[in-house]
């Protein structure tokens, strides 16, 4: 058996190991690499930066635990970004498994900046079919919260003075790990004409890209990259910001792998033609 | 991360199901199974108590219970209708229910679908094409993109001379679109293996810290 035909058989448990090799040693040796930041995270970042103190910004924290990694960092940046500068906060969960952990991260970042329920933001929670709550939202965040998540009615609670629906936020920020975006972009955008800013996996971030370039969408964060690239605007470092160098060394192990996989494809097909002669 | 007794036993197991998890790239496991059978059954567990509280109780319970909307015994009929599924005999009833929730779920979704995903994206290609600026090209470059892609998926006519070039460049643009959605895919699992290293960093890191 040729090297090359070795190569085409070898063990994928191999690659495993090589992967999670460069990804450890990273973490353990930490390094920085410079971030470019793309025009689209900077149109998100743009829109709190410019929000003037005392505007609501809806933010919709529409996503599970196992997209935390990817979209937490985002999450935590630009709350951290709204209430630094004063900015209300209108936040939802929509994401079946998610309510939870948005609790958590909201209790988390109020508390460093002291800010309080009712006033300076409101979370109203979780409800089912997430295409209806969007549509209603849109008449009057009333109809699918009467109350907040911890069950305080919405006419008592003094930020929600006044606040009927979409058009008495200043946008929509969706960090979002499903098809929930694409509810996003039918109802609140395309029915209510929303302005709609997203955060999204990466694995969804090409599909989103469309609607960035037709204008449905404000602005779009991909994945760990667009995180860091807020993080960075921000000012903020954090997790996303030292999961770029593992990134870079872990594509380049992956990258290595397509290089030798194809190498080993056309190698092995060469000699079988010549074989064949 | 590990502060107190509460935070090191909590930490500690989702560490030991870090590594149960993982344990699946060497081959399947008893660990692996315990580890996928929990997350299934707290995440089935957790919606159904969320369902409940947020569903049930105040769209359904509160409003006919303490408001006294008995109409509300309607949406409540259908639902119970739904469950008929599970019986052969009596499954036909569920079908009202179904044909009420399509039809709701038709007339809202539709127009708005074509008018987003159809039109709104169809308007975006149409796109000013000049040279005075790279934007100019790059409308081209969507432009030409878009035209061939389609051609590609145009079967009525034999891919041949000039319809075979442009369906040849439309496969060159669906595979860079590809691509782009493969390379980002790779992007979103090394950032969940990420996460999970940097956890078991900060965990080994509060846990043995001062012996290291």
């Amino acid at each position: 058996m040729s090297f090359y035909e070795k190569l085409m058989k070898l063990d994928r448990r191999w690659i495993y190991l090589t992967v999670a090799i460069a990804v450890v040693i990273p973490v353990l040796v930490p390094f920085k690499v410079p971030v470019y930041v793309t025009p689209e995270a900077k149109a998100v970042y743009d829109f709190v930066e410019n929000t003037k103190s005392g505007e609501i910004i809806f933010l919709a924290i529409d996503y599970d635990p196992n997209a935390m990694a990817e979209l937490q960092p985002m999450a935590r940046a630009i709350m951290r970004q709204a209430f630094s500068k004063n900015v209300k906060l209108l936040i939802s969960a929509l994401s079946q498994n998610g309510p939870g952990m948005a609790e958590q991260l909201i209790s988390q970042i109020s508390k460093e900046y002291n800010k309080k329920n009712g006033v300076d933001y409101v979370y109203l929670g979780y409800k089912p079919y997430f295409g209806i709550v969007i549509l209603a939202m849109g008449q009057n965040f009333r109809i699918p919260f009467p109350a907040d998540y911890y069950g305080t009615p919405l006419d008592s609670l003094p930020m929600m003075d006044g606040v009927r629906n979409y058009d008495d936020v200043k946008g929509i920020i969706s960090i979002v790990g499903g098809n929930i975006a694409e509810a996003w972009i039918n109802y609140a955008n395309g029915r209510y004409k929303a302005k709609v800013f997203m955060g999204v996996t990466g694995v969804m971030t090409a599909d989103y890209y469309p609607f960035l370039q037709s204008g449905q969408l404000s602005g779009l964060l991909g994945g760990l990259k667009g995180a860091s690239e807020y993080e960075r605007l921000a000012k903020q470092e954090g997790v996303a910001t030292e999961g770029m160098s593992i990134q870079t060394i872990a594509h380049i192990v992956v990258i290595g792998f397509i290089v030798l996989g194809n190498v080993g494809f056309f190698m092995s097909k060469r000699k079988k033609s010549k074989e064949n002669i | 991360m590990v502060t107190d007794l509460n935070s090191a036993i909590w930490n500690t197991l989702a560490a030991f199901l870090t590594f149960c998890i993982f344990s699946f790239l060497y081959k399947d496991n008893p660990f692996y199974k315990i580890a996928e059978h929990i997350v299934v059954g707290v995440s089935a567990g957790y919606f159904a108590v969320l369902l409940y509280w947020d569903g049930l109780v105040p769209k359904l319970w509160d409003p006919i219970v303490k408001q006294g909307k008995w109409y509300y015994l309607i949406p409540g009929l259908l639902g119970v209708m739904m469950l008929t599924r599970f019986s052969k005999r009596l499954s036909w009833i569920s079908r009202f229910s179904i044909s009420f929730y399509m039809g709701i779920a038709t007339g809202v979704a539709v127009p708005l679908y074509i008018q987003n995903y159809v039109i709104r994206q169809l308007s975006s290609t149409m796109l000013p094409v000049h040279f005075k600026n790279p934007t100019g090209f790059f409308n081209l470059l969507i432009v030409i993109g878009v035209l061939c892609a389609l051609i590609y998926f145009f079967f009525s006519k034999e891919h041949k001379g000039a319809m075979g070039s442009a369906a040849k460049v439309g496969i060159w643009t669906l595979m860079i679109g590809f691509g782009a959605g493969f390379g980002l895919t790779v992007m979103g699992r090394v950032s969940l293996l990420i996460d999970r290293v940097i956890f078991l960093k900060n965990y080994f890191t509060s846990i043995f810290g001062h012996i290291l």
